[in-house]
């Protein structure tokens, strides 16, 4: 009978020893070697370039809240590519494991993948970049300079890196957690998941956390505070609000989620009994809690592009947003309703009719406001000049996709029906069909559109709509037979199949992700080769799109301070308002402006907050006690330093205005 | 009255436009932080609800909880808070001296009261109640423990405030942060009423 | 409106094979074989899950279709290139569309949420069956077949009480019969699904599901765990056979002529984590073993969850209550214990193995239910059981469901 066993850990390295390092693992070391053959390169060319002090003072060390959303948007496209390599790994498995297969995975690779492919999508694609856009756009919309708490945002965005980082680790020292993407207890407490995936899943998640919490304070508090004189509430861009309730749900649901990572690690590391089977313990309070934050997870990824689509279509359609009251007032219900609806993620728990039909209503009851959304974008093409160029047509898509993502999601919230699809492919398909044709849309949407706001010329076309048609035929494809699957019975997360026949659909999903993995190269190449023609592509007039709101008011890209003068606001479409009413861009009078100052502080805060969460995993207890010692002096000692802003020059505003000045002169 | 050129042509921006003071978020932001550590007090609540009777046949509030060494802990808890009051009254009138005297009677206040808290979780221990033994011994050290943790931190924030006055005395930016604190202390004291209500009382009553 | 709650009815398997090869009309010639079970079952529950499926689906593309064929028809018609199309850029307010568009939808979720709250309580796992097919409802002479499943790290224990017998990884029932099952897990969170049979249930150590079901056409069916529980996941199948009564009593016999008996030691050996298992048959089962593993004491001197909870429910053990730990000697896993915690360990029983036997048997046959384990499943929300409530609330459960079904229950 196997006597429960202590761990060994060496006082210097914990548990950490050359074992750690998955040298047995053929696939991670070619992957190890490729990261770090790129990674050297990378380092090499910055060093030889003499790049690093200009990254260090211009951006890493950024309080610009422009320079942190794009900071944020690459941290979401690199983990995008990380995400993505696991999801064509676990497809080319499901492919190959028939007729007695294994595949080329096994358990441990596997499991850990389609863990990892979940939680970099949600945690570290999806949040970077909504974040990323929200930090970008937010304060320009609203005609402020920067967000409330300028230092905190670049704290934030460290820390977002830091849980990145953490994750990344995990693949070339130890392992990742083998338990799904929400880690459900008993499967994830230390019983059954001994070894650091765990450990290194929930302080990724916690180090991360922490910045999307603050952030989303920073936000909130910059809506709230920082607009321009006359923007009433329901003077907003739909983007701005859409945020306020992002931000809203952030705060009122990342706690949650720190709460119960922090339960499940005392669980792990002191051995008490909150998610345990004996002692009174009870896993099934994980899954509530962890939903409870899960959901209104799912509002904040997709209420930002709801925003987005909304200034898309209106810009694109040249036509106010048709039921700008409703649009606002659907966001607000959706808001509320997020918190109503977390059991639906487990009906086949056995909570009984009553309480599984509550939910399963609150739930659809969600879908009504939403196809008033629908029904608003729909209203304002109606008799619209729609001029299709890559946002608008991202936003189609978005609309024809997403319609099917939500009749599936409907289904699934009616209880019996969840009985029979529950942990089925068909959710995959589903919850898929809403990321992927909601968020990422989206985002692509968001990204085309205030791409030349943020760098001064438009993205190529012609690669773009490659991209477009690559993923919109590779999504379908990829996920259409993933549904079909889904009616068969075929339930998620298996490595090895027996049936046979099932294996077309795979392959033909395989084919979809390929497909997918062509746009996202499209998508590589169209940012590059808009980068190399950026003299043909050049906006000078900083309104490329004939725009709607204050973003477009003013140069592109916008000089550090936003606005020369703050602008006042008479109407929700303000910029279109200005352009409509004979604004004149005032030529003298500029002033020195207040502006925050950078620093370094937030890089090393959120690096130690790295190094102790890495300590914890792999229980060095003496790196975890002084790491938590110096973050504690670092901190302290930052609220010593009282001088954290300046005035930029009235000399070097006037310089950059008249600049513009002479470029728009000279276009007409 | 307007004239017709004015109403024509609005103004669009912002002329004669001074520095903002620094710092016109931080009460609204402090405010929105705190409630986000209040969720995590509501979860940890939740717990203690959920698991608060399972005591894996060991012992129960009834057999652990000494309420008259509770009621000394929260006078403690609720004096400071009186205390950090009166810190911001003398504030208020610039009064520097008095105004670190009473934050170092809050601050002595709060050691009092972790002191307690620490003496009590000792007992517990010792009588071999510890976090492991069951549900409700997990739920009850995590809620108690994190408010003390809390606590903590307020006071070596405190500690830190106090050589800042010392150093700059009642600036904008020391005042802002007092208040700041101010919140933080009063919220820690609503918590443990909480605490007081929910863990001590309904555990000896039920 | 118990037996025929929608009035749209399908002729059963043969419409869910039309409908799911209709989805894919081009590929359907290609591929013969697809098996579209979820929307073709062969037990009654899952056919009018299925039904519930299929009419909400229908009814939300009421709304869907309209909404896609007007986004591509807006999108063709206002390009910006028609310049025949009207231009109304500063139009966006209609009071009337605007009730339109949200009157809609609410519509469609009203009918929705009727059917959801019927449905959902209609099939209701924990609910007994009151037909085995339509128009045929259950009578006294339909006796229920109990079966005990239990969910193993990494497969299936199925234990047939009446019949003494217990089977890995296979399970059958006759056809026609209502099958009541007992689910549970040895460890971590499973969950018990049957596509042909009916929808599924988590099982979770220390708790009890319940399935109520019936099949209704002879056949071999696939059973397996559709909720991720580690390594051996994907091999964590099972056959499930509908049969006629003689055959299942043949299937019966098979299991008896095995031999092999399953008491306690022999389930700790089975419990311990394995993949890919093959058939066992087990003759004779330990009668308690169900109960003791649901209670979490298949280990002697290990104290039974019930007798714990019922101690609890009484404030405890006291202060001495505390040192009531043993250490843990046998577990299926190498090392369980964290790090900066304890030494693991279980808490002790305080009466023999021999009396809690005797208290569970007492109990059983006297039939009280409230004496014996009782239904763990915790957070259950408004008006149910929470894991700490005394037993003999099962009054205030039924006051609390609809009227409707209380009285079938």
């Amino acid at each position: 009978m196997a006597v429960p066993q202590p761990v060994e850990t060496t006082f210097l390295f914990g548990r950490l020893t050359w074992q750690a390092f998955p040298l047995h693992e053929p696939i991670v070391v070619a992957t190890f070697a490729v990261v770090a053959l790129g990674g050297v390169a990378v380092l090499a060319a910055l060093t030889w370039f003499r790049l690093w002090g200009y990254l260090w003072r211009e951006w890493f060390t950024s309080v610009d809240h422009k320079k942190i959303g794009i900071m944020y948007m690459m941290l979401g496209l690199i983990m995008l590519l990380r995400g993505f390599a696991d999801a064509v790994m676990m497809r080319l498995q499901q492919a190959m494991a028939f007729n007695g297969s294994e595949g080329y995975l096994n358990a441990h690779h596997y499991d850990q993948i389609f863990t990892a492919h979940g939680v970099i999508m949600i945690f570290f694609v999806a949040m970077p970049l909504v974040t990323g856009l929200m930090n970008y756009v937010v304060p320009l919309q609203i005609g402020a300079r920067d967000v409330s708490f300028p230092f905190l945002n670049n704290f934030s965005f460290w820390m977002t890196v830091g849980g990145a980082v953490l994750v990344m680790a995990s693949l070339f020292l130890g392992e990742f957690a083998q338990t799904g993407w929400l880690a459900y207890p008993p499967l994830s407490n230390i019983g059954y998941s001994p070894w650091v995936g765990v450990d290194y899943y929930i302080w990724g998640l916690q180090v991360a956390g922490v910045g999307t919490t603050l952030s989303g304070i920073n936000l909130i508090c910059t809506i709230i505070k920082m607009r321009a004189p006359g923007m009433s509430l329901m003077k907003m861009p739909v983007f701005t609000w859409t945020s306020l309730c992002t931000n809203v749900l952030i705060v009122a649901s990342f706690p949650v989620l720190t709460a119960v990572l922090a339960l499940l690690s005392l669980d792990r590391y002191v051995g008490t009994n909150f998610f345990t089977n004996d002692f009174g313990g009870n896993p099934m309070m994980y899954v509530n809690l962890i939903w409870i934050w899960g959901h209104p997870e799912v509002y904040i990824l997709i209420l930002p592009l709801f925003g987005v689509f909304s200034e898309v279509t209106s810009t694109f359609s040249g036509k106010k947003l048709f039921g700008y009251t409703s649009m606002v007032y659907a966001t607000v219900v959706i808001t509320v309703l997020s918190y109503l609806v977390w059991l639906h993620h487990f009906f086949t728990m056995g909570s009984g009719a009553s309480v599984n039909s509550f939910f399963g209503i609150t739930t659809m009851i969600i879908s009504i406001p939403t196809g008033a959304k629908i029904f608003n974008w729909l209203f304002t093409m109606y008799r619209g000049r729609i001029r299709f160029e890559l946002p608008m047509m991202w936003t189609v898509a978005f609309m024809l996709t997403f319609t099917v993502g939500g009749m599936t999601g409907v289904l699934l919230a009616v209880p019996p029906a969840d009985f029979v699809l529950h942990n089925s492919l068909f959710l995959v398909a589903h919850f898929h069909n809403v990321i992927i044709g909601g968020v990422l849309f989206g985002l692509f949407a968001g990204i085309a559109y205030w791409w030349p706001k943020a760098f001064g010329f438009k993205l190529d076309p012609f690669w773009g709509k490659v991209s477009f048609w690559c993923w919109v035929v590779g999504f379908w494809l990829a996920f259409m037979p993933l549904y079909i699957l889904g009616l068969m019975g075929v339930t998620r997360r298996m490595r090895v199949f027996d049936d046979p026949s099932l294996q077309i659909w795979f392959i033909i999903a395989g084919l979809g992700a390929a497909l997918i993995a062509v746009g996202i190269a499209a998508m590589l190449i169209q940012m590059f080769v808009s980068v190399m023609r950026r003299e043909k592509l050049v906006d000078e007039t900083g309104d490329p799109w004939d725009g709607r709101t204050l973003e477009w008011s003013t140069s592109s890209p916008p000089p550090a301070y936003n606005f020369a003068f703050t602008p006042v606001v008479h109407d929700n479409d303000a910029w279109w308002d200005m352009k409509k009413r004979g604004y004149s861009r005032p030529l003298s009078g500029y002033r020195p402006i207040h502006m925050p100052k950078n620093t370094g502080t937030g890089v090393i805060l959120a690096g130690l907050s790295t190094v102790v969460g890495f300590a914890l995993i792999w229980y060095i207890w003496w790196l975890a006690a002084l790491g938590f010692v110096a973050l504690l002096a670092t901190a302290i000692g930052h609220t010593f330093n009282y001088h954290r802003d300046f005035h930029i020059p009235v000399e070097e505003v006037t310089r950059t205005e008249e600049a513009r000045t002479e470029l728009l002169a000279a276009r007409s | 009255m307007a004239t017709a050129a004015e109403k024509a042509v609005p103004t669009f921006y912002v002329k004669d436009e001074h520095d903002h003071a620094e710092g016109g978020s931080t009460m609204l932001g402090f405010w929105i932080y705190l409630m986000s550590d209040c969720l995590i007090f509501a979860i940890l609540f939740a717990v203690y609800g959920v698991l608060g009777t399972n005591y894996a046949a060991g012992p129960a509030p009834k057999d652990l909880f000494d309420l008259s060494l509770v009621a000394v802990n929260t006078t403690m808890l609720l004096l400071s808070s009186i205390t950090y009051g009166f810190a911001m009254l003398t504030m208020e009138k610039n009064r520097v001296a008095a105004t670190q005297a009473w934050l170092a009677v809050t601050g002595l206040f709060g050691l009092a009261f972790l002191g307690i808290e620490l003496y009590e979780f000792a007992h517990m221990i010792h009588e071999g109640a510890t976090p492991q033994r069951s549900g409700f011994l997990s739920a009850f050290f995590t809620l108690v423990g994190t408010h003390g943790l809390h606590v903590t931190f307020g006071t070596v924030w405190l500690v830190t405030l106090m050589i800042q006055v010392g150093k700059r005395g009642l600036i904008a930016a020391n005042r802002r942060r007092l208040m700041c604190l101010s919140m933080f202390w009063h919220f820690l004291d609503v918590v443990w009423i909480g605490v007081f209500t929910f863990v001590y009382l309904m555990g000896m009553l039920r | 409106m118990s037996t025929h709650w929608f009035s749209l009815r399908f002729s059963s398997r043969r419409f869910g094979r039309w409908l799911g090869c209709l989805l894919i009309l081009p590929l359907a010639v290609m591929l013969s074989g697809c098996d579209f079970v979820v929307l073709a079952p062969s037990g009654d529950i899952a056919a009018q899950q299925r039904d519930l499926l299929v009419v909400s689906t229908l009814l939300m593309l009421v709304i869907i279709l309209p909404v896609m064929a007007l986004t591509v028809f807006f999108a063709w018609r206002y390009r910006q290139s028609n310049a025949s199309a009207t231009y109304k850029p500063d139009w966006d307010h209609s009071t009337k569309l605007e009730l339109v568009i949200w009157a809609a939808p609410l519509l469609i979720i009203i009918c929705l949420g009727a059917l959801t709250w019927l449905g959902t309580h209609l099939l209701d796992p924990y609910r007994r069956l009151d037909r085995i097919a339509p128009g045929q409802p259950v009578t006294e002479e339909h006796r229920p077949l109990k079966v005990e499943v239990v969910a193993l790290d990494w497969k299936w224990l199925f234990i047939y009480p009446e019949y003494g017998i217990a089977t890995v990884n296979e399970a059958a029932a006759p056809v026609g019969r209502p099958i009541d099952f007992r689910i549970t897990s040895s460890g971590v969170m499973n969950s018990f699904y049957v596509p042909a049979l009916a929808g599924m249930i988590y099982s979770m150590a220390g708790m009890e599901t319940k399935l109520h079901a019936v099949i209704n056409h002879e056949g071999s069916y696939t059973g397996f765990s559709a909720n991720y529980s580690g390594a051996g996941f994907s091999g964590m199948r099972f056959a499930f056979h509908g049969q006629s009564e003689a055959n299942f009593d043949q299937w019966v016999a098979k299991a008896k002529a095995a031999g092999q008996t399953l008491d306690r030691a022999n389930y700790l050996e089975l419990e311990r984590p394995s993949e890919n298992e093959p058939v066992r048959r087990y003759a004779t089962v330990d009668p308690n073993l169900f109960q003791a593993i649901l209670n979490m004491c298949v280990d002697r001197g290990k104290m039974c969850m019930n007798e714990m909870m019922a101690i609890d429910a009484k404030g405890g053990l006291g202060l001495e209550g505390a040192y009531n730990t043993l250490p843990l000697e046998y577990d299926k896993f190498a090392r369980r214990g964290s790090i900066l915690g304890p030494r693991p360990s279980y808490v002790a029983s305080i009466c023999t193995a021999e009396e809690a036997e005797a208290a569970f048997r007492a109990a059983q046959a006297a039939g009280d239910d409230s004496i014996g384990p009782r239904d763990h499943s915790p957070l259950r929300g408004a008006g149910l059981l929470r894991p700490w409530t005394r037993p003999g609330l099962s009054g205030v459960m039924s006051q609390l469901d609809v009227p409707a079904l209380s009285s079938r229950l």
